[in-house]
């Protein structure tokens, strides 16, 4: 149960670092504002659910395609207002990014109130699934399997289409891609429309784990997302993958042991910072990083 | 003879270095150019700025048209092909990979780069990470041969390479040559002088020298001052 929970967990942080780990290894952005894709994918999910009737299946899928829709519209947006101006000025863009994190959470906060909101999942999220002996919420299960499928289809994407290889080409060395006669600016803007879908997904996926939505999630969730980028590895997915597995389960052991045994509520969240501070100084590159030549 | 490319009053500043100082030259129509002279004299930052790749002030003309102000990935689709010093072939990438991303008419020549490197049919599937030095020089000059370019950008093509090696290199450059103006940055004057006909020399950010290579080589003074070439 706790290792599937971890996953869980691990799979919330994973659709959320998959995008900062592009971002970062092609752009050399830092996005500190990627934490409110997550939170624009909840609020678009529950605005959709809670708008539209019928069959559950259908509002929650309605649901889960509004956000991934928003998610990828307002993550293209962002890098083509404010960060493409400021390509290669990085103190502007985490003053711009941490700015726009800061307005958007307030502006979500302004509209639907700052306390969490219910979350009508369906029902089948709610129940649990018998799994080796333990219980596991479904919602967990929903999480670890829609991260799948976003590995997945990165894997694919990034190893099989033209536009896939500009990326990985782009991480190792963009200027080079440029002198091919190719226009990086718009593999960015796919980039960071890819990572807002992902980031959006996580937050559609998160109300449901959750049972509710809340403007500050996004930001909360993020922190642990930045970690897993590092752990994994700059620039790498799969190693992001690994990592926000690691992270997510870690956590919940950490938590379990230490916190509900214990009695230390920090316990999760200290183990995170430890895990990242272990692997900075045994492998600074990260699992699956290249070090620097 | 008309000059494909016009490089005019071109600088180029590194912080407080002041790499490139008003350099001025133009590079004619068919044929080979050399761009020579001593290390840190900003042969390869030419190449750069001509392509946008860096910060720069001034005029750069291709074919007419002025590209001063365009972006890299435009000035490379008016048909420059560019071989960068140190290769720098995509690492993670395949053979074929790194051959597709270049590929920019909608009939490359893989035929052509394939009868030149068949190496590099051989290797298709292999990382180019792991190829050896002459591996990976035949893989950038592959990726630039692979479109039907106006004027190729070679940066120093020969450097670090075996001499058999060297050889194969300087035999396909030759007959790319046939059919595609390039400008050469080399610092092997046995090379230049094989491949060029008219050279630019480039001292200290300035050119000191533009002419035909016979007229550099046979004044003694210049080729020892510029070039640091003896006897």
């Amino acid at each position: 149960m706790l290792l599937v929970t971890g996953l869980g967990l691990g799979a919330l942080y994973f659709l959320l670092a998959a995008g900062l780990s592009l971002t970062y290894g092609l752009m050399r952005v830092l996005n500190f504002a990627h934490g409110v894709f997550l939170t624009v994918g909840a609020y678009t999910a529950w605005t959709v659910a809670t708008h539209v009737s019928g069959n559950e299946w259908v509002r929650f899928g309605l649901a889960l395609g509004g956000s991934l829709l928003v998610g990828a519209v307002v993550a293209a947006a962002v890098e083509l207002t404010l960060i493409r101006p400021l390509y290669r000025r990085h103190v502007e863009q985490v003053l711009v990014t941490v700015g726009l994190a800061l307005a958007l959470t307030a502006l979500t906060q302004g509209a639907f109130g700052a306390d969490p909101r219910p979350y009508p999942s369906p029902g089948w999220m709610d129940q649990v699934t018998l799994l080796g002996g333990a219980t596991v919420p479904n919602s967990r299960l929903a999480a670890i399997a829609a991260a799948g499928l976003v590995l997945a289809a990165l894997a694919v994407f990034l190893r099989f289409t033209r536009w896939g290889t500009i990326v990985r080409a782009g991480v190792e060395n963009r200027q080079m891609v440029s002198a091919l006669g190719i226009d990086v600016q718009r593999a960015f803007t796919l980039v960071f429309a890819l990572g807002g879908v992902a980031a959006a997904l996580g937050g559609a996926l998160a109300a449901s784990y959750f049972g509710n939505i809340d403007p500050q999630r996004g930001g909360e969730v993020l922190i642990f997302a930045f970690i897993v980028v590092v752990i994994g590895g700059l620039g790498s997915v799969s190693g992001a993958a690994v990592a926000a597995g690691l992270v997510g389960v870690m956590q919940q052991f950490a938590n379990y042991y230490f916190g509900v045994w214990w009695g230390f509520s920090a316990a999760g969240d200290l183990a995170v910072v430890a895990l990242l501070a272990i692997v900075l100084l045994v492998r600074p590159q990260g699992l699956a990083g290249t070090a620097p030549a | 003879m008309t000059a494909l490319l016009t490089v005019g009053d071109l600088h180029v500043r590194f912080g407080q270095s002041h790499v490139l100082q008003g350099v001025s030259f133009e590079v004619p129509e068919g044929g080979v150019t050399a761009l020579l002279g001593r290390n840190g004299a900003g042969k390869t930052t030419t190449l750069k700025a001509i392509l946008g790749l860096v910060q720069r002030a001034g005029k750069i003309e291709l074919g007419g048209a002025d590209v001063s102000s365009e972006a890299t990935h435009r000035i490379v689709r008016r048909g420059v092909g560019y071989v960068p010093e140190d290769r720098e072939v995509f690492s993670e990438l395949t053979v074929a990979e790194n051959l597709r991303l270049a590929v920019r008419d909608p009939e490359p020549r893989y035929q052509l780069v394939h009868d030149l490197f068949p190496e590099l049919g051989r290797r298709a599937g292999q990382r180019a990470g792991t190829l050896s030095g002459g591996q990976q020089q035949m893989l950038a000059i592959g990726r630039a041969l692979l479109n039907q370019n106006r004027i190729l950008l070679i940066d120093e093509p020969t450097k670090g390479l075996a001499p058999k090696v060297v050889g194969e290199v300087v035999e396909v450059l030759e007959q790319a040559a046939r059919t595609t103006t390039m400008l050469l940055v080399e610092q092997n004057l046995a090379v230049a002088r094989r491949l060029a006909a008219t050279a630019v020399v480039l001292d200290q950010g300035r050119v000191a020298f533009a002419g035909t290579i016979e007229a550099l080589l046979e004044e003694p003074t210049l080729a020892r001052r510029y070039l640091g070439v003896h006897g």
